[in-house]
């Protein structure tokens, strides 16, 4: 069931457009997160939704509600903010209380509600402590409980981790993750570290200047990027232009310059008339010069540029006819660099993007 | 090397000697026993202490100037803090327009803005000499209020108000609860500051004074003009006390929020 639909909405700062004509949905009990570099919109659209930003245009409904006009404090969701955001002058136990006590809910019912909530984020006993006495991870968790304890209607989170070090954030993503899922809180989750996304979300939302490129699962995402952009965010490096395309019996047949490649029918080549391919440096294989000849379909001759040592693997620029193309690949013995070589371009990790 | 910080030294000192002497020989010659004002003085007394309290116009005109910087106080703080906030918390055209608005009562010389009052208030629009110089102290001490409100909103997270508002708080409630406990030091400090420059002021207050009417500074100046024995030392001794506990617990407010700012 969908909750949530903004539909067709623009927002501006003065003249300047950072959203236009954006559509969403998201599922009732799902977790959502918006993905995308630095500047793309992430945060204005959760603060659209949020209701501390009004659209230009276009609608936002809420399970069957007209939103777009409702204030801020009558919405019911709650919020965990980049920078935690907890009141300084309150303890802990205040801070949760805070949704609480706007709600006139009984005080011996905030009491409880607030304690139950606090063992939800594996924080009991820390009622009386000061924001400035808890560390990163103990605040976001506060921030959490504070958010979840009005029992919000919607989650949202805007990089809630990105304050904290690299061993909590990957802790605090599995947390995060839990207590979502426990109680089945429809939730949005803003971030621009793909890993992080990728393994906490239900579907994945990739934003490119104010417009959703590409919504999916995340492992659909990851393997089958839609768009150029989609995939060179998620570590696509390597394009082809193809002139010719024909397809035929679950193979696609693809044609750059002289040479010719195919890529087996999948999610990722069904977009009709895509001539763009894209492929990961870890699926493009460099094997040795194949004498041959031309024409052995989905190779190209290419020298090694660059060759430079992962730890793991070689990554490897080599020049062809096509352009430059980056490949890693783990080997006893490396290429070196102005060897001849041949790129070689699996059928099914090849797809093809608008 | 050495020179050079010997050098820097003995400025520092010509400069402290330059600013504190004056105040110094103003703190012996209030001790004064003989009833001529010189240095030195030729003894030690508190005979001038006890004369400040026998001038009826100094304590008169000590409450009037305590009512008019206090009540104006209140008055600057009921339109300066939410001017200070709204300056902060939103962009809109014409923002640095009304904050030049603001503050300039401290760039128009203060002979000038009395004058003008004066002009307006008591002559043209008739209004008693003690509301006339009620608003002008608060003209004078908004421009304080501002600045100092705006600086401490201007480190202030304003996350923390749209997190109160998210938790379902009402712009007021939000306001009361998390924003000005939040900025409750530069608050203090702010109208400490305009205190200060509301009760030592002269050029705004000569305008508005008059028979009857009369602020501390004003009435200390009339007494110059008649007697020139040591009680000025005195009284001025016992206002430099008051200004040093002042700035002292501004100093302590605006130092100790550097602390409690996270
Ligand atoms: N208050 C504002 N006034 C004017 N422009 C703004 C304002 N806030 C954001 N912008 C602009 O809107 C665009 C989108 O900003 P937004 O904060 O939504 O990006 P983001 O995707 O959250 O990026 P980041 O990952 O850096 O947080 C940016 O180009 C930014 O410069
Ligand atoms: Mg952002």
């Amino acid at each position: 069931m969908t909750l949530l639909t903004l539909e067709s909405v623009s927002v501006a700062y003065g003249s300047q457009t950072i959203l236009k004509d954006l559509n969403l949905d998201v599922e009732k009990g799902q977790l959502l997160s918006l993905l995308g570099p630095s500047g793309c919109g992430k945060t204005t659209t959760l603060r659209l939704i949020a209701g501390f930003l009004e659209a230009k245009e276009g609608t936002f409904r809420f399970a069957g509600d007209d939103y777009t006009r409702k204030p801020v404090n009558k919405r019911n969701f709650g919020i965990v903010f980049q920078s935690y955001a907890l009141f300084p002058h309150m303890s802990v136990f205040d801070n949760v209380a805070f949704g609480l006590r706007m709600r006139k809910t009984k005080e011996t019912d905030v009491k409880s509600r607030v304690k139950r909530i606090l063992e939800v984020v594996s924080l009991g006993g820390f009622e009386t402590r000061f924001p400035k006495e808890l560390s990163g991870g103990q605040r976001q968790r506060v921030a959490i409980a504070r958010a979840l304890v009005i029992e919000p209607d919607l989650l949202l989170f805007d990089e809630p981790l990105s304050n904290l070090d690299a061993n909590l954030r990957s802790g605090m993503r599995v947390e995060i993750r839990r207590i979502q899922q426990e109680l089945g809180i429809t939730t949005l989750y803003v971030s621009h570290d793909q890993e992080e996304c990728f393994s906490i979300s239900d579907r994945v939302a990739v934003m490119n200047k104010g417009l959703i490129e590409q919504i999916d699962r995340p492992e659909t995402i990851f393997k089958y990027p839609a768009t150029e952009f989609v995939a060179r965010f998620i570590g696509f490096h390597n394009f082809l232009n193809f002139t010719e395309r024909a397809e035929s019996e679950g193979v696609i047949s693809l044609r750059a310059g002289e040479h010719l490649f195919t890529a087996v029918a999948n999610p990722g080549t069904t977009r009709p008339g895509a001539l763009k391919g894209a492929i990961r440096p870890d699926d493009l294989v460099v094997a040795a010069e194949d004498r041959s000849g031309p024409g052995v379909i989905g190779s190209l001759p290419g020298i090694v540029k660059v060759s430079t040592y992962l730890g793991r693997s070689y990554q490897y620029v080599v020049e062809t006819a096509l352009g430059n193309f980056t490949a890693n690949q783990e080997m006893e013995k490396p290429f070196y660099s102005g060897q001849s070589v041949t790129l070689r371009f699996p059928p099914d990790k090849l797809v093809l993007v608008d | 090397m050495r020179e050079k910080h010997f050098g820097l030294g003995l400025f520092s000192l010509l400069v402290f000697v330059f600013l504190l002497g004056p105040l110094l020989i103003i703190f012996a010659t209030s001790f004064e026993p003989g009833i001529v004002l010189q240095f030195p003085p030729d003894g030690f007394s508190f005979r001038w202490y006890e004369q400040i309290f026998k001038v009826e116009g100094f304590l008169r005109t000590f409450k009037t100037s305590i009512a008019i910087s206090l009540l104006g106080n209140v008055f600057a703080l009921l339109f300066g803090i939410p001017a200070a906030y709204a300056l902060s918390r939103s962009s809109f055209r014409g923002k640095e327009l009304i904050n030049g608005l603001f503050l300039s009562p401290i760039l128009i010389p203060g002979i000038v803005l009395g004058f003008t009052l004066m002009k307006y208030l008591i002559v043209v629009y008739h209004l008693p000499m003690y509301a006339g110089l009620l608003i002008g102290h608060t003209v004078i001490m908004l421009p304080f209020i501002v600045r100092v409100v705006a600086s401490s909103l201007s480190t202030f997270d304003f996350a923390i108000e749209e997190a109160a508002l998210s938790l379902g708080a009402g712009r007021m409630s939000a306001f009361f609860k998390v924003v000005l406990p939040n900025i409750r030091s530069g608050i203090i400090a702010s109208m400490l500051i305009a205190f200060l420059e509301s009760f030592n002021n002269i050029d705004i207050s000569v305008y508005m004074t008059g028979p009857g009417v009369s602020t501390l500074p004003i009435e200390m100046l009339t007494y110059v003009e008649n007697h020139f024995d040591p009680t000025i030392a005195a009284i001025s001794v016992l206002l430099m006390v008051l200004t040093g506990v002042l700035m002292l617990v501004i100093e302590r407010l605006m130092g100790l929020s550097q602390f409690t700012r996270r």
